[in-house]
């Protein structure tokens, strides 16, 4: 068990609401940008003077451009619907993390400056003026939400705390204080084009180092394309995909399957990034320019199609917003949607019978399935409402033999956050990612005590990793988090592949 | 007239207006705000009649809280519903139209009763407020007043048709004579304390209501993850100052 200076929090068989405990997390802050890596994202690099002011002056002009903001903080009625329903609140038990709590200091403030009632009699309605230790308290919880949205399934008017968070985080950003984590990326995919800052020979070395794994262990030469003009396909993925455990096994799945089905496909070095943290900063402006370096890299390599690796919150960006932000796409093939998920790519070619499949060499695994929150409950796969659900599922059945889904109120839209989301996958709040993954620690913990599962697939690259990272903490082994398309691809029997078994591990308990 | 009859003439006028000129700036503000971006909780329904079955189910049956807390639900729901039957019965004041009276009159013996699950409701939300910690740390004294206000307002109104009986006609005849404006028509309104009390709250409720969170009334039809449609893929939705950036 990895070791932490907070206490781990302790899994229970049936969740249970915790009773409030003020405070808990009020110390819990990530790093300040510094104002060198501010200043390229268009914000101020440090807390000006009249930070007051601005700040109010920043929340009028949010609450004129998006009608969610405005009627979300007029609508609450404190129900408490709510309350039990934030994985950091029920890992943390501060109340600011209840959803309700947590929209709270930014409508304390917005009934303050905006409303009559909160003008004339603040007392009576809980306004509050803005001072700087609201300011803090911002700073600390806006950072403790990640986007997740889960809240937003259970409140009787929708209200969604994610954009309350974004908003937040915006008008913080206006004041000069931003978040390290999310704006040094920001910078790396505007200078470098990914979030991880690999150069485009690194990229390429990379991948020329998977084809030859690839061969190595199938004997057939699967291409892994940079930069290829005219190729039918633009893959985008999330910039994990090209080193790190598991997510790399996924990017050799998908390879596999465009191999297979016989499509021309590339990555390309301008758009070698999925991942999109303007979202997670609420900035419209900077989630609009990281998004048109796609349609960019669609435009210069004549590309027919645009298709999304296994990222969660870069396929909310794509599915809801890439049309929207740097549409239109009319330069493109009409005969499929913009953009596609690999897996809408991948289940469709499982059905027309393209892929040669040995679904025993998935057999040393019993899996379950993490829904990834922006791919749940703010993005569709396939044509029908709930086909992120399906889709997914469909597809490990079809290469596995041993699946159970974890309880029905932790899955599908209900599913519970990773703990990482949002723009949180950052050292510097450990203690809140391992406590806002208990609920999910729990979930899978009974699958396994139930069904002996010994393997939890995701498709998103901060599930992934903060998985990863978190299950020690909760006495789990970190390889036990798999990418579904890792699960394809050692499935797939390549055409002319020369070895049955591609890696060794699985040759021990395949029958 | 009576000076009483008049004030609460004078009340009834200005918490109309206040009502009606509020809740209209209110919805045009909601309305006039632009939603850049497509932002539905799916699953979502991907047609515009999808949409409105959504919010059907939403707003009759309060879908998404029976999903999330069902006690919550059940006293939430139990008093709006209530209030919406006793509303109804509250029509045979307004209007002589023959057969929607005809309607009143026959569902008021039953209606009358929905009085105590209305209060029955509200007391219940109150409870949940007063006692789960949760629900109490996030309660300002507004969300308590609310509620003890429609608590008096559903009180003093059985009152007068359990306890006292207020004389109907008269009231009838009083805010006909205001809808109207027939000043020589208008009678005394009578004087006993639970028609007065619950007259007057009903008109503060009516002033207090567009700036309050009674607000979510309007505000559910206009939430954006339960009103859009899925469609992004298929449609760009681009906000006018969102085109700016275009250029
Ligand atoms: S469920 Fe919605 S209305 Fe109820 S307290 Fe939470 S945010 Fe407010
Ligand atoms: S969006 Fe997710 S993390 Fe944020 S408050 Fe809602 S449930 Fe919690």
């Amino acid at each position: 068990m990895a070791k932490a200076d907070f206490e781990i929090p302790e899994l229970k068989e049936y969740p249970e609401v915790p009773k409030v405990v003020p405070g808990t997390m009020a110390h819990s802050q990530p790093f300040i940008a510094k104002p060198e890596f501010q200043e390229p994202l268009g914000f101020p690099g440090e807390l000006p003077e009249d930070w007051h002011d601005k700040a109010i002056s920043a929340m009028g002009d949010l609450l004129g451009k998006y009608r969610s903001l405005q009627v979300y903080l007029d609508s609450c009625v404190k129900c408490g619907a709510c309350t039990d329903k934030c994985h950091y609140y029920l890992g943390t038990k501060d109340p600011k993390n209840m959803p309700v709590g947590r929209q709270d200091l930014l409508r304390k403030v917005y009934r303050r400056y905006f409303t009559f009632a909160g003008k004339y009699f603040p007392k009576l309605v809980g306004a509050e003026d803005l001072t700087k230790e609201v300011l803090d308290d911002w700073y600390s919880y806006f950072h403790q939400c990640s986007q997740c949205r889960r809240c937003s399934v259970f409140c009787p008017y929708g209200i969604d705390t994610a954009e309350i968070s974004m908003a937040a985080r915006e008008i913080m950003d206006r004041i000069g204080v931003g978040q390290k984590y999310c704006n040094e990326i920001i910078g790396k995919v505007y200078k470098i084009g990914n979030n991880l800052g690999l150069p485009e020979a690194a990229l390429a070395d990379t991948l020329e180092g998977l084809e030859e794994d690839v061969e190595e262990d199938t004997g057939v030469a699967v291409k892994y394309p940079l930069d290829v003009k005219g190729a039918d396909i633009l893959l985008v993925t999330p910039s994990a995909d090209f080193f790190a455990e598991p997510h790399v096994d996924g990017l050799i799945g998908y390879g596999k399957v465009f191999h297979e089905a016989g499509v021309s496909w590339t990555l390309s070095s301008k758009a070698s990034e999925a991942a999109n943290f303007g979202m997670f900063i609420g900035s419209y402006e900077n989630m609009r320019r990281v998004s048109m370096r796609i349609r960019e890299a669609a435009l210069e390599l004549g590309v027919k199609r645009i298709i999304f690796g296994e990222c969660g919150h870069a396929w909310r960006v794509a599915y809801s917003f890439l049309n929207t932000l740097a549409g239109p796409f009319d330069f493109l093939d009409p005969k499929y949607p913009v953009p596609q998920h690999i897996l809408e790519f991948t289940w469709n070619e499982i059905q027309k019978g393209t892929l040669n499949i040995d679904k025993s060499a998935n057999d040393d695994m019993v899996l379950t399935f993490h829904d990834s929150c922006n791919v749940a409950r703010a993005s569709r796969m396939g044509p029908e409402p709930g086909g992120q659900f399906k889709i997914p599922r469909n597809v490990i059945k079809a290469v596995c033999n041993n699946f159970y889904d974890m309880a029905p109120e932790t899955i599908h839209e209900k599913t519970f956050c990773c703990g990482g989301g949002g723009g949180l996958l950052t050292d510097d709040l450990m203690e809140l990612r391992v406590k806002g993954a208990k609920p999910r620690m729990e979930a899978l913990k009974n699958v396994i005590e139930e069904h002996g599962v010994t393997n939890m697939a995701a498709i998103c690259a901060i599930c992934k990793s903060q998985f990863t990272k978190v299950l020690p903490y909760y006495g789990l082994d970190m390889d036990m988090i798999v990418s579904v398309h890792q699960l394809v691809s050692n499935a797939i029997i390549l055409t002319g592949q020369t070895s049955e078994d591609d890696d060794d591990e699985s040759a021990d308990d395949a029958a | 007239m009576s000076f009483l009859t008049i004030a609460f003439a004078a009340l009834f006028y200005a918490a109309t207006l206040l009502l009606v000129v509020g809740l209209v700036r209110r919805i045009m503000l909601y309305w006039k705000t632009p939603a850049p971006l497509k932002i539905p909780t799916t699953p979502a329904p991907v047609t515009q009649s999808g949409v409105v079955m959504r919010m059907f189910r939403e707003v009759v049956f309060f879908e998404s809280l029976f999903k999330s807390t069902k006690w919550t639900w059940l006293f939430g729901w139990v008093f709006h519903m209530a209030l919406f039957a006793v509303l109804f019965r509250h029509l045979r004041y307004f209007t002589d139209i023959q057969w929607l009276m005809a309607i009143v009159a026959f569902v008021s013996p039953l209606f009358k009763y929905l009085a105590f699950a209305m209060i029955i409701g509200l007391l219940g939300l109150l409870g949940r407020r007063l006692f789960v910690d949760r629900v109490r740390y996030i309660s300002a004294p507004s969300d308590y007043l609310m509620l003890l206000l429609l608590l008096l307002i559903g009180i003093s109104g059985a009152m007068t048709t359990f306890v006292a009986h207020t004389d109907v006609v008269v009231v009838k005849q009083f805010f006909r004579s205001l809808m109207y404006f027939n000043f020589g028509d208008m009678p005394n309104l009578p004087t006993d304390p639970f028609i007065l009390v619950h007259l007057f709250l009903v008109a503060l409720l009516m002033i207090i209501f567009p700036v309050s969170k009674l607000l979510h009334a309007p505000g559910v039809f206009f939430s954006p993850t339960r009103n859009q449609v899925d469609n992004p893929r298929e449609q760009r939705h681009v906000a006018d100052w969102a085109r700016k950036l275009e250029q």
